[in-house]
């Protein structure tokens, strides 16, 4: 256990995500504080509004404005927020059907405590400050002892000036990554500039790196065995467009590397020497740059080319 | 009508974590129960199909590396859903009942120690008015619990008695990972406490299925799938009746599971709640054996729970302690999807 790595991962990505005309349209009218549902074929309306029909599947088109007060028909009390949910103090999630809604909207209750909720207790929408075309332009809903909205929502024609296209849905995951037995064990000998690989013990071949199981024989490997320093370029391509934030000048060589002493290639960049006299079968060796824990490139040994024979099983 | 049997099951022993093992050190072992109870070898499986989540771990195409632990060279026919395993044996019956293949290995695996699997199962909901309200799955659960309380369904002891009589099953279940007198806790979300939710952990599972003579010769008493068929509900809570499962019913009648009886249920129901509402939608009765291994509230390997309630109830009729069991799994928030498979053995046992 303690010969395990760990290090934390952050998962991050701003999906961008494009709205059809009934989701703009509803998200639009979010920012202008009109809550728009859309009707079905038999007449009921649902809130919030979607594109189809969930019984039916028939195209739904026809919107409609529903009150930004209404009742809420389920809840369930949140002693603990998590991050990025709607309050940061306790509160309740509920379903809350809106005054003129069929359907049942979800979003955070800002209450007192849960002996100040309960199904059918009426509620208003606390609007956001500032709201941008988006499920949070509702802070949160909040008690309500005011008079009901109408039952019959009106006609509206969904039609904003600036409507709302698209939205960028952030998400952030926080994890603490283990790579596992087989792994950590790699990546400590690459810190101590050597690299292991992994024996199958029935096929043999010996794997780099390890990834603890054999894919040809599906067992485990364990038994651990140094390989390298030099190797043999198997492979190569040349790269001539530059990589985003990567300080590397092109035209220069990717190859596959089949170190001494291992039954898989793995990739590294080829330097010293120039990038058109890179050849399959040449000779090359690690450089370490400090304070980097994997090889920085690799560079020609000088010793004549590898036979074809010794690496074609690797190409 | 070809006939498929479940002829082997395995799983891990279920563990809040297991920083030590990758992936593929964690499903090996459950691989080589499974092709070494029937004396299969990996090139000899006619189909694989595994199931899981790169979510979970925050990887992507984890499945791949996991590959690594059957074999895939010399190549094979193999498959992927990013769903529970149960979904990946429904793809895999499918497979065997259109002739392309007599037998078949189908695995799932679930690692949610490296991450906070309440926020990660967020991403699952719908992103446009859901998933920016980070509405965590105990949150999705705690509503559907109380408007189940609201209609009379159930209440907070009865709930209790489900965590208490799961737990207690799940004593003789040596894989289980939350075994015993569990306290019932406080509220995570109200009304649902810790008790009332399932332990998070890290686990895999695997079974393998065959036709006809094959299952027959690899199996002294094959689980035969008479029936098997999953549904799903509308996407948005609000305009379900969350008291109510009809996808579940709907599925158990395609499956077959009115016709007769069923002795023993295995109910993928991660919450106490859920189980009431199974329970009323495939109506069981009280002589019916409801998740003896202890269920998803012993061990909730998320995307693996759901093909260890095939391969539970499975494993009870190959030991001849069911002759006819329902199977059911169960995906995304609220019981939104639900599969359903009624096993059977050949005969009666003594």
């Amino acid at each position: 256990m303690t010969d395990v790595l760990s290090a934390p991962l952050v998962v991050e990505f701003p999906f961008t995500r494009s709205l059809g005309p009934v989701q703009s349209a509803f998200l639009t009218g979010l920012r202008e504080r009109t809550v728009l549902g859309v009707r079905t074929d038999e007449g009921t309306v649902l809130v919030p509004p979607v594109e189809y029909d969930p019984v039916t599947a028939n195209e739904l088109r026809e919107l409609v404005e529903v009150a930004a007060t209404g009742t809420v028909t389920t809840w369930a009390w949140n002693p603990s927020p998590r991050r990025n949910q709607p309050l940061g103090t306790p509160f309740a999630w509920v379903l809350v059907r809106l005054d003129g809604a069929d359907t049942a909207l979800l979003h955070a209750l800002d209450a007192p405590g849960p002996d100040a909720v309960h199904a059918g207790m009426r509620v208003r929408i606390r609007w956001a400050a500032t709201r941008t075309g988006a499920i949070t332009d509702i802070a949160c809903f909040e008690p309500y002892d005011g008079a009901a909205g109408p039952d019959e929502p009106a006609p509206h024609d969904g039609e904003f000036t600036d409507p709302v296209t698209g939205i960028v849905a952030a998400a952030r995951l926080d994890y603490v990554h283990s790579p596992g037995r087989a792994q950590s064990a790699y990546l400590k000998a690459l810190a101590g500039h050597r690299t292991v690989g992994e024996r199958c013990p029935a096929c043999r071949k010996v794997y780099v790196p390890p990834r603890g199981a054999c894919p040809t024989c599906g067992i485990a490997t364990a038994e651990q065995v140094e390989v390298g320093p030099r190797g043999t370029v198997t492979t190569f391509c040349i790269v001539n467009i530059k990589a985003k934030n990567l300080d590397i000048e092109v035209p220069y060589v990717y190859a596959h590397i089949a170190l001494d002493g291992a039954d898989l290639a793995l990739h590294g960049r080829i330097a010293g020497i120039p990038y058109d006299q890179v050849r399959m079968g040449l000779r090359v060796e690690p450089v370490w740059a400090e304070g980097t824990a994997h090889p920085d490139h690799y560079r020609p040994t000088g010793e004549p080319d590898a036979d074809y024979d010794t690496y074609k099983e690797l190409v | 009508m070809r006939d498929v049997a479940i002829v082997a099951f395995a799983q891990t022993a279920h563990r809040r974590r297991t920083d030590e093992l990758s992936e593929v050190d964690l499903l090996m072992p459950v691989l080589h129960e499974v092709l070494g109870a029937t004396g299969l070898k990996a090139n000899e499986i006619g189909f694989t199909c595994s199931g899981s989540a790169d979510y979970l771990a925050g990887r992507a195409f984890s499945f791949t590396m996991a590959l690594d632990g059957v074999g895939a060279h010399p190549p094979i026919s193999e498959s992927h859903v990013e769903m529970d395993g149960a979904w990946a044996l429904y793809e895999a019956w499918v497979k065997i009942m259109t002739g392309e293949a007599d037998t078949a290995l189908v695995y799932s695996y679930g690692k949610s120690s490296p991450g906070e699997v309440r926020d990660v199962l967020t991403r699952q909901l719908d992103p446009y008015y859901l998933a920016p309200l980070w509405p965590d799955s105990v949150a999705l659960a705690a509503l559907q619990a109380q408007a189940l309380i609201d209609a009379g369904d159930t209440d907070e002891a009865a709930l209790a008695s489900i965590a208490a009589r799961s737990r207690a099953d799940a004593t003789t279940n040596p894989h289980a990972q939350l075994t015993g007198d569990v306290p019932a806790g406080d509220h995570l979300v109200h009304p649902l406490r810790t008790g009332d939710c399932p332990p998070i952990g890290d686990g895999a599972a695997a079974v393998i299925l065959a036709v006809g003579e094959t299952a027959r010769a690899l199996c002294a008493r094959p689980a035969w799938i008479r029936g098997i068929d999953h549904r799903i509900e509308a996407h948005s809570l609000g305009v379900r009746d969350l008291t109510d499962s009809p996808s579940t019913r709907l599925a158990a009648q395609h499956a077959g599971a009115f016709e007769r009886p069923v002795d023993t249920a295995e109910l993928h129901a991660p919450f106490t709640s859920q189980e009431v509402v199974l329970r009323k939608a495939l109506t069981l009765g009280d002589d019916t054996r409801v998740n003896p291994s202890g269920g998803a509230l012993a061990a909730n390997p998320i995307m693996a729970a759901g093909l260890i309630r095939l391969g539970e109830a499975a494993a009870r009729i190959h030991r001849g302690e069911s002759d006819r069991a329902l199977a059911h799994a169960t995906s995304g928030p609220c019981l939104q999807q639900n599969l359903v498979a009624v096993l059977e053995g050949e005969t009666a046992h003594a």
